[in-house]
């Protein structure tokens, strides 16, 4: 009896700790791997600094992106600016700083990026995992939900309900979100279906696990795979999303500096050859939606090895 | 053959019903949609009149019914800034989106088919590298950007191709006018060269990567193993066997293209101020027009569904495994 006790605890511990050894394992394995793909640590590189731009965008900001100088306007990369500053990219036609506008305007497409995907992937997850585990009308009604929204062009469906809604942030991440969980409820679905009839399903049934137990504890760490690389891929389409409804004006409100409304501003301009204001919003998305892309691919060949053959 | 085109048509039906549902709803999800049909300057008894109007008063059951029946004869109501019937309106940019379309689409496909062949033939050489990485750049340009890239360079600076405008095919050609319309057609081509190119590059990119991978699993197929096994030329092996097989996939793609290049087309027309739905759409959206809005975005939902429809019937006929 005394023993029991003494290693209960024990296995516990061993367990946990074997548990710990084994996403070491799995990690250092993932550095290997994206270290042995030169593609992958680029793209990881990329978003590193994406991703510390979005961040510190407002301590690293030479200029408050909103400020308007007149007298500065539409000044050329290099350009010296009031007192000892510079304009290292440029200013716009309202003689905003470029750079300025282009850190702070990491911040929304990062944001939208994964908001939205966090929005369209739990709903997708969620309608995937009951339709899939429960299937009949409920399947039905999903199934030809997502049916109907793959019928309209994803970004005229954003256009119609932003149109009505007005532009602004939240409106964007909802929006954007709900256009992409079609995407995840069918690969949900699909490997709930192959997954539901497995031993370890049914032994989560027959020990008394609740539905949503096993739905969200024994089914869905197992499917977190392929939803990682569909994530991934996702991220990128849906910056491009916003950075297009952006530049078509329906994005956020015209005093948060978007990569898409830098964009759209720089049309007027472009037959005076202010070239700046075009080329730099768009190799900020470039090198941003590249990044997602480059690492969705190696995620695809790290996590199902076997998918490496045909790409 | 009969039965699967019935069930195909019902499919397309109740597609159709839900674009009509969701467009209803996305009217009626900011409040009372009567605002979005009068000007900001509407004073309270117009606001009314246009309300009683447009039955905005009514139960909204009654509302959708008839806003279904408005829908299905092409009534969406008169533009508020043309004073004209928006469906009137959105047809008369149609054919110059049209042209945009089919070229973007001819462009992508026609390229990426061979691309991508090649890269799997080339597989693990440079060439297959060079096209592989292009084709991820590809994916990762917007094609608005890419649009103001090619306007800067190949528009301003080298003056090779127009920066905007566009001279019309379909619409002669739809009046009876083949003269006109094949004169037109050389000059027509080359204004859409660049916004086409902007359009379909991501296509392009996307369905280089999808040949290639449809193409390599192919080649791993037993029976062309055994084609080689005989002595088959590597030419007959290639295009008798691996290529009758591998564009199954490529059908099924272009289907789903159209969808992807209708929506590029929105975008891509305002930046080469191109007379199509995209711009026209594009100005209603900063005019809050809703009517010409709502008559542009379902009509092309409804195209897409129309091409959904026969890419699949299509691919029914090639595919003898799909079971009618």
């Amino acid at each position: 009896m005394t023993e029991t006790t003494t290693d209960a605890p024990n296995a516990a511990r061993a367990q946990s700790s074997g548990a710990l050894s084994h996403r070491r394992r799995e990690f250092r394995r993932a550095v290997q791997s994206m270290v042995a793909s030169r593609w992958a640590l680029l793209g990881m590189l990329i978003l590193v600094v994406v991703t510390l731009v979005a961040i510190f965008g407002p301590w690293l900001s030479p200029f408050d992106p909103n400020r308007q100088n007149l007298i500065m306007r539409l000044l050329p990369p290099g350009s010296p600016g009031p007192g000892d500053q510079t304009y290292w990219l440029g200013s716009d036609q309202l003689g905003r700083d470029v750079l300025s506008r282009l850190l702070y305007g990491a911040r929304v497409s990062l944001l939208v990026g994964f908001a939205a995907i966090a929005v369209g992937g739990t709903l997708g997850v969620i309608a995937g995992l009951v339709s899939g585990y429960f299937g009949g009308w409920v399947d039905d009604v999903f199934m030809r939900l997502g049916d109907i929204q793959l019928a309209f062009p994803f970004i005229l469906l954003a256009i119609m309900f932003l149109v009505v809604l007005g532009p602004g942030l939240v409106n964007m991440i909802l929006v954007l979100g709900i256009g992409q969980w079609v995407t995840y409820a069918r690969i949900v679905r699909a490997q709930t279906l192959a997954l539901r009839e497995k031993e370890y399903v049914e032994a989560a049934r027959a020990t008394g696990d609740r539905t949503p137990s096993i739905l969200f504890r024994t089914i869905l760490p197992n499917i977190m795979a392929p939803l990682t690389v569909i994530a991934s891929f996702n991220v990128a389409s849906v910056i491009l999303a916003e950075a297009a409804l952006s530049f078509l004006g329906l994005g956020v409100p015209p005093d948060v500096p978007t990569w898409g409304s830098m964009l759209s501003e720089s049309r007027d301009h472009l037959l005076s050859n202010k070239w700046w204001m075009a080329v730099f919003p768009g190799l900020a998305i470039v090198f941003t939606v590249l990044a997602f892309n480059i690492i969705g691919d190696w995620l695809r060949d790290f996590l199902d090895p076997r998918l490496k053959e045909n790409h | 053959m009969w039965t699967f085109l019935a069930r195909r048509l019902m499919q397309s039906v109740v597609v159709v019903i839900g674009v009509t549902l969701i467009s209803f709803i996305s009217l009626q999800i900011g409040g009372d949609p009567t605002y979005l049909f009068v000007s900001e300057s509407a004073s309270t008894e117009e606001i009314e009149l246009v309300r009683a109007r447009l039955g905005f008063d009514r139960p909204l059951h009654v509302q959708y019914l008839s806003y279904v029946w408005n829908v299905l004869h092409g009534d969406f109501g008169v533009s508020l800034s043309y004073g004209q019937p928006a469906m009137q309106i959105v047809m008369e940019a149609m054919p110059a989106t049209i042209e945009l379309t089919i070229v973007s689409l001819v462009f992508a496909i026609g390229l990426s088919i061979p691309l991508g062949i090649y890269a799997a033939l080339r597989r693990g050489k440079p060439a297959d590298g060079g096209i592989m990485t292009l084709a991820m750049l590809g994916q990762s340009i917007p094609n608005f950007w890419m649009g103001i890239m090619m306007i800067m360079f190949f528009g301003l600076y080298w003056r090779w191709f127009p920066i905007s405008g566009h001279v019309p095919f379909l619409e002669p050609l739809f009046d009876g006018d083949f003269a006109t319309a094949f004169s037109n057609l050389p000059q027509s081509l080359y204004y859409m060269i660049m916004p086409a190119i902007a359009i379909g590059t991501y296509t392009l990119a996307r369905n280089a990567r999808l040949v290639r991978s449809s193409m390599l699993e192919v080649l791993q197929q037993d029976y062309v193993r055994t084609a080689r096994s005989k002595g088959i030329s590597e030419r007959r092996v290639i295009v008798n066997h691996a290529l009758r097989n591998a564009w199954l996939p490529v059908v099924t793609m272009i289907g789903l293209e159209f969808g992807f290049v209708l929506g590029g087309v929105v975008v891509v027309e305002t930046v080469f101020s191109y007379p199509g739905i995209g711009r026209l759409a594009f100005n209603a959206i900063n005019q809050r027009d809703i009517p010409v809005v709502q008559a542009s975005v379902i009509l092309i939902a409804m195209i897409f569904i129309f091409l959904n429809l026969i890419v699949d019937l299509i691919y029914a006929r090639l595919d003898p495994r799909v079971k009618y």
